[in-house]
């Protein structure tokens, strides 16, 4: 075993784990049940399109829901059977909303849908053709941040990839038993994960309070000759199992501000996620089951059970022999970041790692009812492990003033939930970081709407303006022939005209000069006539004279 | 020595005017960057209720001194707040004549089976989130809709309803939690 000095993250808490109450038995197998619920959406990112119909039978590993956006992830069908429905149903959420979701009645056959694995032929293959597999299977982080895993191996010749093994929040013990059960599994899921990113080694990291799991990973260590693997055991404290803090554990490295692992050389898999892989790559199954932690002292027989994805919690339960009489509250997840959930109707999730049913003392979360004022004792700075001021983000926070917050890092804070434990106020703090981000999250998302509604407005006022434009030039145009033609028929005319007088005068001549015609007034006067020519021409002659002058 | 000196203040305020002149048309900024900055912080419904034809308008006008900064319902509060960040003015409390600021935000959808494709509506938005053409069924583009309203009263048969955006996984808020003693409001 060898070890190198490590390093420390600010802060962190030791807890009392209680994780004795359910790593005593070995993961049993969930019962088939006769219904499953499958949420389109599981993961961080865009929603699936769900390709199948109501009524339609399905097979189990089948595609239910595809997807064409690259932050997305599909979901696959747990069991053969019959889609009932395809609509609203109750999900695990913080808000106890309804979702999309495919409700599929169980035919107890058991039939998968044709199977290819890969298997050892892996090695031949390339990165991208893995990532693919990985993709389809609907690979998601299983630690609890359910991003699309294939997308989290986008960048290549990575130098270390650390397999989380941490697993340090309380009760939970899901990837304690998955350590200790299938270690092989889970290192030749790590080596695949290792072949996509090129990595030169591989670290798996296991917190000294599970000593079953080290002994296991280490024998299988010992069985594999690359040399590629080794173990490194960190000391418990909370939140050591947090991707930004387990980096800064072993490699002394802290990962940039907004950037990721990957800018210093690391990749950060939970071992979960490793064995989906092994699932995927050695025997085409998606991932249509997880390992799920049932704990607490409200419930019969705790302990890991391998549940089928969609399966109802109350059914998990039952297996488990039902609640005890100090059952009080449900907890989805584990007592520092898990979220209270009011009904057991709900089914396991991708993201599901364990389901605490709490007596009324082991409650966390503490109550949110009424909390005292902040005293700034600061004893929640002492514990962050992201180095922040917590108490400036819950003034900043409770008092709307989401920019100041976000100045102050709000964005780095992993929702641990040290702060809220040490607090002697009892402050609800990460409630208050929560809902700051969503609230910061929600004006983004308007902005990002106005920014669009205004640029379709001006593209339509351009629209508007420049079809005006057009119509006016086609009426210019219009009117400007019309004009040329009237011009035209006018010219026309005038000629025609014009050319009948001129040819009719020369008519008249013609015929005057051929014929030679004369006035025939002028011959044969009488003297009489003659006088009176002769008067008239002499008026003429005065009249002349006088408009002359 | 008094000439002198006149002219040789004569010749340095030509060469400044010079300089001043040169610079006037070397870095001319093209419209008015702050009527930008206003028009970025309106929410672009461009409803007309603030009584300007759309949000650009509004933006110019109060960068002229035209208009209040409250005169904009749909952005409400928020907006008077940056608004009044912005411009280094006091918040004042939005103008009731301009219209209410609405609880939760809307869209709207076109009964389809009423709908008899006159178009009316489609000349009315102004976001272009109506699609249909003359005597065929028109339907809102959904998430182009800003909930502006504007093609409610063109409609001639009232096929066009108001309803509350869906709330979703997504677009879900954490509450701020209901403390005894939370920190007073800072500005």
């Amino acid at each position: 075993m060898e070890s190198t000095k490590l390093k420390h993250f600010h802060g962190g808490l030791h807890l009392d784990y209680h994780k004795d109450i359910s790593n005593k038995n070995s993961i049993t197998a969930c019962k088939p049940q006769s219904r499953y619920v499958i949420p389109v959406q599981q993961h961080i990112g865009a929603a699936g399109e769900v390709i199948v119909e109501k009524g339609q039978r399905v097979l189990k590993g089948q595609m239910l829901a595809t997807t064409k956006k690259l932050i997305s992830a599909p979901v696959h069908s747990p069991v053969s059977g019959t889609i009932v429905e395809i609509g609203k149903h109750a999900v695990p959420h913080h808000s106890g909303m309804e979702a999309d979701c495919i409700i599929i009645e169980n035919d107890f056959q058991d039939e998968w849908i044709e199977r290819n694995p890969v298997a050892e032929n892996y090695h031949q293959m390339n990165s991208h053709e893995l990532r693919n597999i990985i993709r389809n299977a609907g690979i998601v982080g299983l630690g609890g941040a359910v991003f699309p895993t294939a997308i989290k191996q986008t960048e290549i010749n990575i130098n270390t990839l650390i397999l989380n093994g941490v697993e340090c929040e309380p009760y939970i013990t899901c990837d304690d038993k998955l350590m200790q059960e299938r270690a092989r599994e889970v290192l030749a899921g790590a080596d695949i994960i290792g072949h996509i990113i090129k990595a030169r080694e591989c670290i798996i990291a296991i917190e000294d309070n599970k000593p079953e799991a080290i002994t296991a990973i280490q024998l299988a260590i010992d069985e594999d000759s690359t040399g590629f693997f080794r173990i490194q055991i960190v000391p418990t404290l909370y939140p050591s199992g947090s991707e930004k803090q387990l980096i800064k554990i072993i490699t002394g490295k802290e990962v940039p501000r907004n950037g990721l692992p990957a800018d210093i050389d690391v990749l950060c898999q939970n071992v979960g996620t490793a064995y989906a892989i092994y699932q995927a790559v050695f025997k085409d199954e998606p991932l249509i089951s997880r390992i799920v932690t049932f704990t607490g002292s409200g419930i019969q027989h705790a302990q890991n059970l391998e549940v089928p994805i969609g399966t109802y919690i109350s059914d998990c339960i039952e297996q488990c022999g039902g609640y005890s009489k100090d059952a009080y509250c449900l907890i989805m997840g584990g007592p520092m970041m898990g979220y209270s959930i009011n009904t057991d109707r709900l089914p396991i999730v991708k993201a599901s790692n364990c389901l605490l049913v709490s007596n009324s003392e082991e409650i966390f979360p503490a109550n949110t009812e009424a909390h005292m004022p902040c005293i700034r004792c600061a004893r929640c700075v002492e514990v962050c492990p992201s180095k922040l001021l917590p108490q400036q983000l819950y003034w900043y926070a409770s008092a709307s003033n989401f920019e100041r917050a976000a100045e102050y890092h709000l964005f780095d804070c992993i929702e641990c939930g040290c702060c809220s434990y040490v607090c002697p106020s009892q402050i609800p703090l990460v409630q208050y970081y929560r809902s700051a981000k969503s609230e910061i999250w929600a004006l983004e998302a308007d902005r990002k709407k106005a920014d669009a509604a205004r640029l379709r407005h001006e593209a339509r006022e351009r629209r508007l303006l420049l079809q005006k434009q057009e119509r006016e030039e086609r009426l210019r145009k219009k009117r400007e022939a019309l004009n040329k033609k009237k011009g035209k028929i006018e010219e026309n005319e005038m000629d025609a005209k014009k050319a009948a007088i001129t040819e009719a005068l020369a008519r008249v001549k013609k015929k005057k000069e051929t014929q030679n015609i004369k006035p025939k007034n002028t011959d044969n006067l009488t003297s009489e006539q003659e006088r009176l020519i002769k008067e008239i021409d002499q008026r003429r002659q005065t009249i002349k004279k006088i408009t002359d002058d | 020595m008094l000439t002198v000196v006149v002219i040789l203040l004569a010749i340095v305020a030509a060469i400044f005017g010079i300089i001043l002149g040169y610079s006037a048309i070397r870095f001319k900024v093209e419209g008015n960057p702050v009527v930008d900055e206003i028009d970025s912080l309106l929410p672009q419904t461009q409803c007309g209720q603030c009584t300007y034809p759309g949000c650009r308008p509004y933006a110019e006008a109060i960068a002229n001194g035209e208009a209040e900064i409250n005169q904009c319902p749909p952005g409400g509060e928020a907006t008077i707040a940056a608004l009044a960040d912005l411009l280094n003015v006091e918040v004042i409390p939005l103008n009731a004549e301009n219209g209410e600021a609405k609880e939760t935000k809307t869209i709207v959808v076109i009964d389809e089976q009423t709908c008899i494709g006159c178009t009316l509506c489609i000349q009315a938005c102004p976001v272009d989130a109506i699609l249909g053409s003359a005597k065929q069924m028109h339907t809102i583009i959904a998430s182009e809709c800003t909930g502006c309203n504007l093609c409610i009263p063109p409609c001639p048969v009232d096929c066009i309803h108001i309803i509350p955006v869906e709330q979703n996984l997504n677009n879900w808020k954490h509450p701020i939690p209901n403390g005894g003693h939370s920190a007073p409001k800072a500005s």
